[in-house]
């Protein structure tokens, strides 16, 4: 047709879509191949947990923390454990401090791993999923040999952990450390010498140092894009003080930061070695002594119900930091629980990371922060059964209402 | 290497797949004849991977030792036990169960201990295998 001016098409993407694991909305105005605009809609997967929790002890939540996330299944509870420990001002043992820093660098492992599996999936590269969860699945058996449990842990309780780490235990885990190490380099080799992933993930999705910054980017996103952010080196919380290790940021290995996919890539690999390295450094500082401060569970929950006051928990999931907020009027249940997963500062680096990219890169770009939606989703707004969104004013309001509530 | 993954994938090709089979190879035609001959002897099962030590599976629970405490009850997340107000005793049902072992962890008894046992599949979620008392 003469005279009729190009348009852009809309493209809509999820809430459940075979490149998406988890219902998160993309709606996407593409000019051909190239996408000029994004939009993401969240809160597909909203479950009450925090109202839940409200309705619970804190050893309850502990384990309901838990479910927040099944790959940061131990951060969640552990930092709940910590916003507990300082609103009621409970002293953690020095060796709980390192056994709880083994968990959550083993976590950290897994988390890795899985994502490069999951990375490489999305570019088609099928052969390095099989390869990475094959380590993977070494990581499993060793966080299932510590705590019982392959996936769900239980290993967290407040003023320490469950499980101790026995002499008897170490070799096993050393010998586990060994093949993880070795694998590691050779997962390492692929990802950075194999021309289909450089292909596919240099120069894709860019993330500046200045969006990073201004969009408040956390975790492996961050520092891929040069930003020296990390809760371990930067709060010094359990016994990371006493650890040896320093911020990972790409340019380690190829001296510059670009803050692409491939940036993000060599970033979780190098924090694999890291991590595998501090868990050795743990085993060998490791104190002797308790692994909890209170193991009389009664007593520890009458302390608990004469906590008045509040308490915040921060700490480095696999994604970035974590946050819980929690506050205790003397009932014993939480009065207000808060719960931010590290995904949610990581939405909206998406918009720039996903601007001029191609519709084929969408899956990788996404996979590339690491999203798990459903720890991120705390809120739906449902009225007369439709949904809508507020404006900033409405926000602000309930914001003032909410702290009105609270700092009674 | 440009392609860098080719020998692994080669190397693998001669490995033995490292699926074990539990409980049979190939799903049998019919479960329940299946069944009559494994107690027969006349198939053998292909045993499952061995769970390691400290595993949490089916709770185990020593009625004469409880003294009815309810402590269990104060600290069970998923709000899985059941207090038998007469008896005094407790009844834990397993489709609710999320086997955290905190209940153990809190019995001032030790009427509660967790076992090995994981095959707990049901269709109904109150059948008497799947409630312990």
């Amino acid at each position: 047709m003469r005279g009729a001016s190009k348009t852009t098409y809309q493209l809509p993407i999820g809430p459940i879509h075979p490149a998406l694991k988890e219902p998160v909305m993309f709606e996407f105005k593409v000019d051909g191949e190239r996408i000029i605009d994004v939009d993401v809609k969240l809160g597909q997967v909203h479950r009450g947990i925090e109202w839940a929790g409200t309705r619970r002890n804190p050893i309850q939540i502990l384990y309901l923390a838990e479910r927040i996330c099944g790959i940061c299944s131990y951060c969640h509870p552990m930092s709940f454990a910590l916003a507990v420990e300082r609103a009621a001002g409970i002293e953690v043992p020095e060796r709980a401090q390192y056994l709880r820093v083994i968990q959550g660098e083993l976590e950290r492992i897994c988390s890795h791993v899985l994502w490069a599996g999951v990375a490489a999936h999305e570019i088609g590269f099928d052969s390095v999923l099989f390869l990475t969860w094959e380590i993977r699945e070494k990581g499993l058996d060793l966080t299932e040999y510590l705590t019982g449990n392959r996936v769900t842990k239980g290993i967290t309780m407040i003023g320490g952990v469950r499980r101790d780490i026995t002499d008897d235990m170490v070799p096993k885990v050393k010998q586990a450390l060994d093949y993880l190490k070795e694998k590691i380099d050779k997962v390492q080799h692929v990802f950075l010498n194999d021309k289909t992933i450089k292909l596919r993930c240099r120069d894709c999705g860019v993330l500046t140092k200045e969006d990073a910054l201004k969009l408040c980017a956390v975790g492996p996103t961050a520092r891929a894009s040069g930003v020296k952010k990390d809760v371990r080196l930067d709060q010094g919380y359990f016994a990371y003080t006493d650890l040896d290790f320093d911020y990972v940021t790409p340019d380690i290995i190829t001296g510059e930061v670009k803050g692409d996919v491939y940036d993000r890539v060599i970033v979780r690999l190098l924090e694999v070695k890291q991590s595998i390295n501090l868990i050795e450094q743990c085993l060998e500082q490791m104190p002797k002594g308790d692994i909890v401060s209170e193991p009389k569970i009664p007593k520890l929950l009458a302390t608990l119900k004469r906590v008045n006051g509040e308490g915040i928990g921060r700490m480095e999931a696999p994604r970035g930091e974590v946050f819980h907020y929690v506050r205790f009027t003397g009932t014993g249940n939480p009065y207000a629980w808060k719960v931010r997963a590290p995904t949610y500062n990581n939405i909206l680096p998406w918009i720039p990371m996903l601007l001029d990219q191609q519709i084929a890169d969408i899956p990788i770009v996404a996979a590339s922060t690491d999203p798990c939606m459903s720890c991120t989703n705390r809120v739906a707004i449902i009225s007369n059964n439709k949904r809508y969104i507020m404006n900033s004013e409405e926000l602000h309001r309930l914001s003032i209402e909410k702290t009105r509530r609270l700092s009674i | 290497m440009r392609f860098s993954m080719i020998p692994v994938v080669l190397a693998q090709m001669l490995k033995k797949p490292f699926t074990n089979k539990f409980p049979v190879k190939y799903a049998p035609s019919s479960p329940s004849r299946f069944l009559e001959k494994v107690e027969k002897g006349e198939i053998k099962i292909n045993p499952p991977v061995p769970v390691p030590e400290r595993f949490r599976g089916r709770i185990t629970y020593d009625k004469d030792k409880c003294i009815g405490c309810r402590l269990c009850l104060q600290v069970c997340p998923s709000e899985a036990i059941e207090y038998k107000t007469e008896e005094k005793k407790i009844r834990i049902y397993l489709a609710r169960c999320t086997f955290c072992a905190q209940c153990n962890e809190v019995c001032p008894v030790s009427c509660l201990s967790m076992s090995n046992e994981f095959l707990l599949s049901d269709t109904d979620k109150y059948s008497n295998s799947l409630i312990v008392e």
